[in-house]
């Protein structure tokens, strides 16, 4: 999944779908200025892009903020699906976890089926899960931070406790190691936005990210060696010459 | 009538939501609508009249993250 914001061109966001093989794309509802057509250009270009449109409600701080930009996002990009974002902390962006609940029992029982963005607290996944949400998106550090993986313990947790729950890690990675890193754990995919945005050359990252969610997802499938404290020699110690 | 659009003060001339879009150049545009942080689908900008002080939110499709 990746998003469509921050690229230097429409042009450079394009190529950066092109070499990432994202089949999601994340877009925003904001305010159409006077009489202009950004809003209208935009969707052409993502039109063009021929992935699925997953709308957020970025920004929003209250329930009902969510709720009314969730219901005019469905209208115009026609999607039941949403990014569910209610925004607790205006610093760290992290998500209100009670007005999350609540705006998501509103909206599924409204008909969308919601992709909460979240954090890795299994209390509040759990209760998600039992709303209806079908898709988990916690948080690896806060938006825009390229931070990696913060709690990679709790991460790890969540994964285990809910196994069969398809889980993307939305927010915070900034190096493709990040994101091989997640899927090792476990984890179905990665959102991805600034950290391809913002890099020097937005393309070649975005292919370096498919690549590492690639690597990831196969080295988790390959089921990976357990860690240990102790060294234990690769090379046979039999047959080694006495000298 | 004096209303409010997008955050700033306008005089609106007809009666209704369409005719409000139609004034300000979306009324084909791929817009949604919300008055009064209350959504307003398109089927119902025909009959949904607007009054005095309403706050009208006119979106459209962004970048997003």
């Amino acid at each position: 999944m990746l998003g469509t914001a921050q690229y230097p061109s429409p042009a450079v966001l394009a190529d950066a779908f092109r070499r990432s093989g994202a089949g999601v794309a994340t877009v925003s509802v904001r305010r159409e200025a006077g009489s202009g057509n950004a809003g209208q250009d935009f969707w052409a270009l993502v039109q063009e892009l021929g992935v699925d449109i997953l709308p957020n409600t970025a920004g929003c701080h209250s329930v009902r903020e969510a709720v009314t930009t969730a219901q005019m996002a469905r209208e115009l990009f026609d999607t039941r699906w949403l990014k569910l974002e209610v925004i607790g902390h205006a610093d760290t962006l992290q998500p209100d976890p009670f007005g999350l609940i609540e705006a998501t029992r509103v909206l599924i029982e409204d008909g969308f089926k919601v992709f909460p963005y979240c954090t890795e607290d299994l209390v509040l996944c759990g209760r998600l899960l039992d709303l209806g949400c079908e898709v988990l998106m916690p948080w690896a550090a806060p938006i825009g931070t390229g931070l990696g993986l913060n709690n990679e313990y709790g991460l790890r947790s969540l994964r285990a406790h809910f196994p069969d729950v398809a889980m993307v890690i939305d927010a915070g990675l900034g190096k493709p190691s990040h994101a091989a890193s997640a899927m090792e754990l476990g984890y179905d995919a990665v959102l991805l936005n600034t950290a391809v945005a913002r890099a020097g050359d937005p393309a070649a990252m975005a292919e370096a990210f498919a690549r590492a969610v690639e690597a990831g997802a196969l080295a988790y499938s390959a089921d990976p060696m357990d860690p240990r404290d102790m060294a234990a020699p690769s090379t046979p110690i039999v047959g080694k010459a006495i000298l | 009538m004096k209303i409010v659009v997008n955050g700033e003060p306008l005089e609106a001339f007809g009666k209704t939501l369409a005719d409000l879009l139609d004034q300000v150049g979306h009324g084909s545009s791929k817009v949604a609508t919300a008055v009064n942080e209350t959504f307003v689908p398109a089927d119902r900008r025909e009959t949904h009249t607007l009054a005095t002080g309403d706050r009208v939110e006119i979106v459209a499709p962004r970048q997003g993250g």
